[in-house]
């Protein structure tokens, strides 16, 4: 059910791990619905220079989690918040119906974690 | 390598079975039904391999019905059974860990109208027959439990809850699928009055199953049509999936005891290792009463379905209880009703070893579980490791 590019991505991902000191951290979702993801931001000026992530969830979850903060790296905030679940669902060259809440909360995480920014600049 | 590990999912057809079946595809292929001689071939392999299949559980011949599967003959025994003995009353007593087959069905009687009782488990995954005793009613008609749990293996106190159910006159029916390749069955013996089977859980085809039903038990029929099955199950008789089906029995049954043994040493090595080698795990089910062939773990901190997929990279095919790989929203209903946690649900993942199945596989299976377990901790967000403590954050 998953295609290639979604499988390629969940072995080898390269953003997964934590930002020490990060700018912005963003956490959505819970342990009981199967899925926790959890973003962290290295922030310059209005500039993401950094972005990782550590996922609880599924095989599209954290395929999901690499793809998006793959994408935000080198935005600006605005140009980040402009990211969709379905830009990350285009990237990962399509994800099985069941699994496009994954790509949601991809995008939710990478909102919270800059709202988590702005509340503290 | 290649290890496949989910033989509760489907079993790889016997080469024996095979080479049965093959002429019953193009030499042999005439209708069952036919009178020509064509058909008689035919009719004669189809009344040998009822013969056979009634003598292996049992019963008699004419009370063996073929079906295309567990799930139908699930179907068809409550369906039938509650539109044939509705009139007498509309409660129905099952178990809350029952297969979808049996559950979906549960829920349509449901919304026509009868009650059902879903009885619950303990920690081991185990029905307590007083429970059931104690939920019968008036116008309690059937009893259906199955006969061991396909997903943690619980093997059900079936002779018990038969007995009891003979005794005060209720229809009982097991669901048999998971058990049938290797606990012997015999109906008479355990006093149920239906049961259902399906060939591809024992290196049978896939597409064919049976239920058997007591002679005197009289229960509508699901499938309307022709007159086959002696009326009671409509449809071109399967006459290879048939003779499949009866060397697959007649094989399970004459290698049970070797192949239990095989399968039930190498399991203990496989949960006495994995629980010994990789923290924070749970065996889910209990290690008594449990099918030779089952282990199921759940990992905390961890989604069963990623699991299954880094094991599915390196060539191990496994299965998870986890709402991700089923495509529901919710975890498995059956880790659930053991008292597991939510996390512990989505966590699950079934290890169904075969008669085929090795030490080095297993080996295999062991270094390569420890080396994905730890990977996916270091990536979830719920494992901090401090000074070799782990606790949920």
């Amino acid at each position: 059910m998953y295609n290639k590019k979604v499988l390629e991505t969940f072995a080898h991902p390269k953003n997964v791990g934590e930002i020490e000191n990060a700018d912005g951290v963003g956490t959505v979702g819970n342990a009981s619905c199967g899925d926790i993801m959890q973003v962290f931001l290295k922030i310059d000026g209005d500039k993401i220079v950094d972005a990782k992530f550590k996922t609880f969830g599924c095989a599209a979850a954290i395929a999901s989690s690499e793809t998006a903060t793959e994408m935000i790296k080198g935005l600006t905030l605005d140009e980040a918040l402009k990211i969709k679940n379905s830009d990350v669902v285009e990237e990962l060259e399509g994800l099985p119906p069941q699994k496009i809440h994954c790509s949601v909360l991809a995008e939710e995480a990478i909102a919270e974690a800059i709202k988590d920014y702005r509340s503290k600049h | 390598m290649r290890v496949y590990l989910d033989n509760s999912a489907t079993t790889r057809l016997d080469d024996e079975v095979l080479k049965e079946m093959i002429p019953y595809f193009s030499d042999v292929y005439g209708n069952a039904s036919s009178l020509h001689a064509f058909g008689r071939e035919a009719l004669a392999a189809v009344d040998k391999s009822r013969e056979t299949i009634a003598s292996l559980l049992g019963a008699n011949p004419n009370e063996i019905y073929f079906t295309s599967g567990g799930t139908e003959s699930d179907n068809w025994a409550l369906k039938g059974a509650a539109q044939a003995y509705g009139k007498y009353g509309k409660h129905i007593i099952t178990t809350a860990i029952e297969h979808p087959a049996m559950m979906e069905t549960c829920h349509k009687l449901e919304k026509d109208g009868f009650d059902v009782t879903y009885i619950g488990v303990n920690s081991d995954g185990l029905v307590d027959p007083e429970e059931i005793k104690k939920a019968v009613r008036d116008d309690t008609i059937l009893v259906s439990v199955m006969f061991a749990n396909n997903e943690m293996g619980a093997i059900q106190p079936i002779g018990e809850i038969g007995r009891f159910c003979r005794k005060e006159g209720i229809l009982f029916h097991t669901d048999a699928v998971q058990a049938a390749g290797t606990i012997k069955i015999n109906v008479k013996e355990l006093n149920i009055d239906m049961l259902s089977l399906s060939a591809h859980k024992f290196h049978g085809p896939k597409g064919m199953g049976l239920l058997y039903l007591r002679n005197g038990v009289k229960i509508e029929k699901l499938i309307a049509g022709g007159h086959q099955e002696r009326g009671n199950r409509a449809g071109t008789t399967n006459t290879p999936g048939i003779v499949g089906m009866a060397k697959a029995l007649e094989i399970a049954v004459r290698d049970m005891e070797k192949n239990n043994e095989h399968m039930r040493k190498l399991r203990d090595y496989f949960i006495d290792r994995v629980e010994k080698e990789i923290p924070y795990c749970h065996l889910n089910g209990g290690r008594e009463h449990r099918l030779v062939n089952n282990a199921n773990f759940s990992f905390d901190y961890i989604e069963g379905e990623s699991i299954l997929m880094v094991l599915d990279l390196n060539g191990i095919a496994v299965s998870s209880g986890s709402a991700c790989s089923s495509g529901s929203l919710e975890p498995s209903h059956v880790i659930l009703a053991t008292g597991a946690s939510m996390e512990q649900a989505h966590s699950s993942i079934r290890f169904s070893l075969g008669k085929e199945t090795t030490k080095e596989e297993i080996d295999y299976t062991i270094e390569t579980l420890k080396a994905a377990v730890e990977k996916l901790r270091s990536w979830s967000p719920l494992f901090k490791q401090t000074e070799g403590e782990s606790h949920y954050v």
